[in-house]
């Protein structure tokens, strides 16, 4: 055991801390760190300047053009980029769909998407919930039925994130019927261009369009889109679930999060003293502070078992419950900071070029959307109480 | 960054876990504990030999180990096996010895299993601030006549020899003035009152009466003892944190083995949701709580203030999570769990007076703070 970073990792930090500093454009990091909306336009250019600087795909094996990123080069660069207000890379192709076409695609799949995936061509979204089946993710029925070279899709996808900017889905589809319900579920490609695909909106409690509804209407997909094999789809899923995940914790976003909280506390005043000075708040801020420390060396501890060769599985579902709900408690915490300046709300506020007077201290106008959008990180990618089943039943048996 | 054990720390790992597993059940620990010390000679005698006591300290003083996560492995397999022999008191004196490079003869007395030492330092109206000491210590012709009681020293009544600490100036929580003294608890004076504790092991409540010791018995400089009582308070810490730990370990083990066993209303009660996601959580903190250790473990011999924020970052979990996990071993089983002969409860025992061990979750979280 050495917690202190060896020659080479501190050369690492300084490189990773030089590209965010000459290469993260003003504007963005600006609207990171105030928490303002961001555009397609704004994700389509962060992707661009990661993939030129090679960053965007580090993690990948060299094998396929990665880096081969450790747990501690990982850890630096989450840590470096929401420091310096580095927007979130949309995850969907570069951390999801990359590792399964790599374990299971096709060699003509992985030399088809993985560029496009890189060059942005691509902007893929997630086709796994559907209205009937959210926890149950296995009792999905959304039909992919063989017609000579081709698959007809029909039935709906929802929550599908980001789904109004992407162009391709991966989906989880029903071929079979017949045994378990995993065992008739594959895994496909779709081109969102395709004839019978549509894209409704789903607007979420706070007002913002981050998810959709996606319908499929006598979709016709080449054979060739299906990845493995058929009724194997399952299987693959849960390889994704677990593989790249290694953002999960979101150790570097609940950084900057205590960071932005410290700073609010020490502006906001009670009874007439800086709020941090409070012996109730700073206590609280504390404890989030110490599981914070902690979890940053699960997390490592987690990555690199998993480097050594050791499949990361129900310790995935560890990371992510309490990540989640580490980040909750900082917006959370946040929320209340503000006093009654939670309560007011400009929508307009949140784009950039907005310039009238804030209402309340200019950090308020966000806080208390951004508490509501991050009660669905303890939902998504399988709630938090799936989570705990996967460790009664992987870890301890039960 | 690494977060594996080299080869050989992982051999004393193995080492002192084979022993607990093999010679040390939960009867010989009551055994033990009944004896008149407190703990059986015999086996720490043993651990001795071993080098158990030595890898807690470095090779500068004579020992072959003394990094944070020597003492981690150590305590964590002694906590396996909730074993009684005075290690916590050695570890504490004997820091205080290291961190002032004097007395080496009595710590290698020590490391080789004889002569054991005690911290004797927090007091009645102490609590858990390390510069509070009212005791005093006033010059004579030939040394200093010490006055004062001393509080719940850790294996106190077995100890041949006391670091105690007296002030020789300033007021009673000031950081200057506090000195370190090594007294033989058979000098005149020294009234030792033993007694067992709720979870099984010894400590002792110290009067001193105007004990007489010659200059030599000072340890390190005058006036400046406090920070050499920081690092054994540190190293303690670390040591009981371990020892949690490896206690949980033991109860979750347990509780997981009844979960699969016992059966209500026809099925194992592990099948009931209930159950399972409580047990989760516990899974989870227990993670957190080897995270903190380890972090806590890579501070030990640095920096005061980061060394401190870890301590304080591990003995604020240990308090907060320990607790959760020690009741919930014990709802979990049911009434099992509340009777003397069956173990878990003496895990649990263990674990929540850890928290009364060199300051408890709020203590340390107020810490935190103040950092």
């Amino acid at each position: 055991m050495d917690l202190n970073y060896t020659t080479e990792e501190q050369a690492f930090q300084q490189e990773v801390r030089s590209f965010f500093e000459d290469k993260l454009p003003n504007d963005l990091s600006r609207k990171v760190k105030e928490n303002k909306r961001l555009t397609k336009q704004d994700m389509e250019t962060w992707h661009a300047i990661l993939n030129d600087a090679g960053y965007l795909n580090a993690h990948w094996p060299e094998a396929f053009g990665g880096k081969g990123w450790n747990a501690i080069q990982r850890d630096m660069f989450d840590v470096e980029g929401n420091a310096a207000g580095a927007p979130r890379v949309v995850p969907f192709g570069i951390n999801m769909l990359a590792p399964v076409l790599m374990a299971f695609g096709s060699e003509e799949q992985q030399e088809y998407h993985l560029p496009r995936i890189l060059d942005g061509t691509n902007w893929w979204c997630q086709g796994y919930s559907e209205p009937g089946s959210g926890s149950d993710l296995a009792s999905l029925k959304m039909s992919a039925v063989r017609d000579g070279d081709e698959y007809v899709l029909n039935g709906q996808k929802t929550w599908t994130t980001l789904g109004q900017h992407a162009n391709w889905i991966f989906c989880l589809v029903r071929t079979s019927k017949e045994g378990k319900p995993q065992e008739g579920i594959s895994f496909m490609l779709v081109d969102m261009n395709t004839p019978g695909v549509e894209v409704r909106p789903i607007i979420l409690l706070e007002g913002t369009h981050e998810v959709n509804e996606v319908w499929f209407t006598d979709v016709r997909v080449p054979a060739a889109n299906l990845v493995g094999e058929e009724n194997k789809g399952w299987t693959y899923a849960k390889y994704l679930l677990v593989h790249e995940r290694s953002g999960i914790a979101g150790v570097g976003d609940a950084m900057a999060g205590i960071e932005h909280l410290k700073h609010i506390a020490k502006d906001q005043k009670m009874n007439g003293k800086p709020l941090a000075e409070d012996a109730r708040f700073a206590a609280r801020l504390a404890e989030i502070e110490i599981d914070l420390a902690a979890m940053r060396t699960t997390n490592m501890r987690i990555m690199q078992a998993a480097a050594a060769g050791a499949p990361p599985g129900p310790e995935v579902s560890m990371l992510k419950i309490k990540g989640t709900v580490l980040r909750q408690t900082i917006n959370d915490l946040t929320r209340r900071a503000l006093g009654p300046y939670a309560m007011p709300f400009v929508s307009e506020a949140l784009d950039l070029g907005y310039n009238d007077e804030p209402i309340g201290p200019d950090y308020a106008n966000p806080v208390a959307t951004d508490y509501f959008n991050h009660r669905k990180t303890s939902i998504y990618g399988g709630s938090n109480e799936i989570q705990r089943n996967i460790i009664s039943k992987m870890m301890m048996g039960l | 960054m690494d977060f594996s054990h080299t080869e050989e720390r992982q051999m004393l790992a193995d080492m002192v876990g084979r022993f607990v597993r093999d010679q040390y059940d939960i009867d010989t620990r009551h055994a033990n504990a009944k004896l008149e010390q407190g703990y059986s000679p015999e086996h720490w005698e043993q651990l001795a030999e071993l080098g158990v006591i030595g890898a807690l300290f470095g090779e500068d003083v004579g020992g072959f180990g003394g990094a944070g996560f020597d003492i981690a492995v150590v305590f964590e397999e002694l906590g396996r096996g909730l074993v009684v022999e005075p290690f916590l008191a050695t570890l504490l004196g004997g820091t205080a010895l290291a961190a002032t490079q004097s007395h080496a003869d009595q710590l290698e007395a020590a490391m080789a299993g004889g002569g054991q030492l005690a911290l004797a330092h927090g007091e009645p109206a102490s609590r858990y601030t390390l510069s509070h000491v009212d005791t005093k210590a006033e010059k004579t012709a030939d040394g200093f006549r010490l006055n004062g009681n001393k509080a719940v020293v850790i294996s106190g009544g077995s100890a041949e020899t006391l670091v105690v600490s007296a002030r020789t100036s300033g007021e009673a929580s000031a950081s200057d003035g506090i000195s370190l003294f090594l007294v033989p608890a058979a000098t005149k004076g020294v009234h030792v009152r033993s007694y067992g504790t709720v979870d099984g092991y010894q400590a002792a409540e110290i009067a001193l009466n105007d004990v007489d010791v010659s200059s030599d018995a000072l340890i390190g400089a005058e006036g400046q003892g406090l920070a050499a009582i920081e690092q054994a308070n540190a190293a303690g810490i670390l040591a009981v944190s371990a020892e949690a730990l490896g206690a949980i370990e033991v109860a979750l083990d347990m509780t997981l083995e009844y979960l699969k066993t016992r059966k209500q209303f026809g099925v194992p009660i592990g099948k009931f949701q209930a159950l399972q996601h409580r047990m989760a959580d516990m899974m989870i903190e227990r993670e957190q709580i080897r995270s903190a250790l380890i972090n806590a473990a890579g501070h030990l011999n640095g920096a005061a203030a980061e060394r401190d924020w870890h301590m304080s970052a591990l003995k604020n979990l240990i308090g907060r999570s320990g607790r959760k996990i020690a009741e919930e071993s014990i709802q979990m089983h049911g009434g099992i769990a509340m009777t003397w002969e069956y173990a878990v409860g003496h895990f649990a025992k263990r674990i929540i007076m850890i928290d009364h061990l060199f300051g408890d979750e709020d203590h340390h979280l107020q810490q935190i703070v103040t950092a």
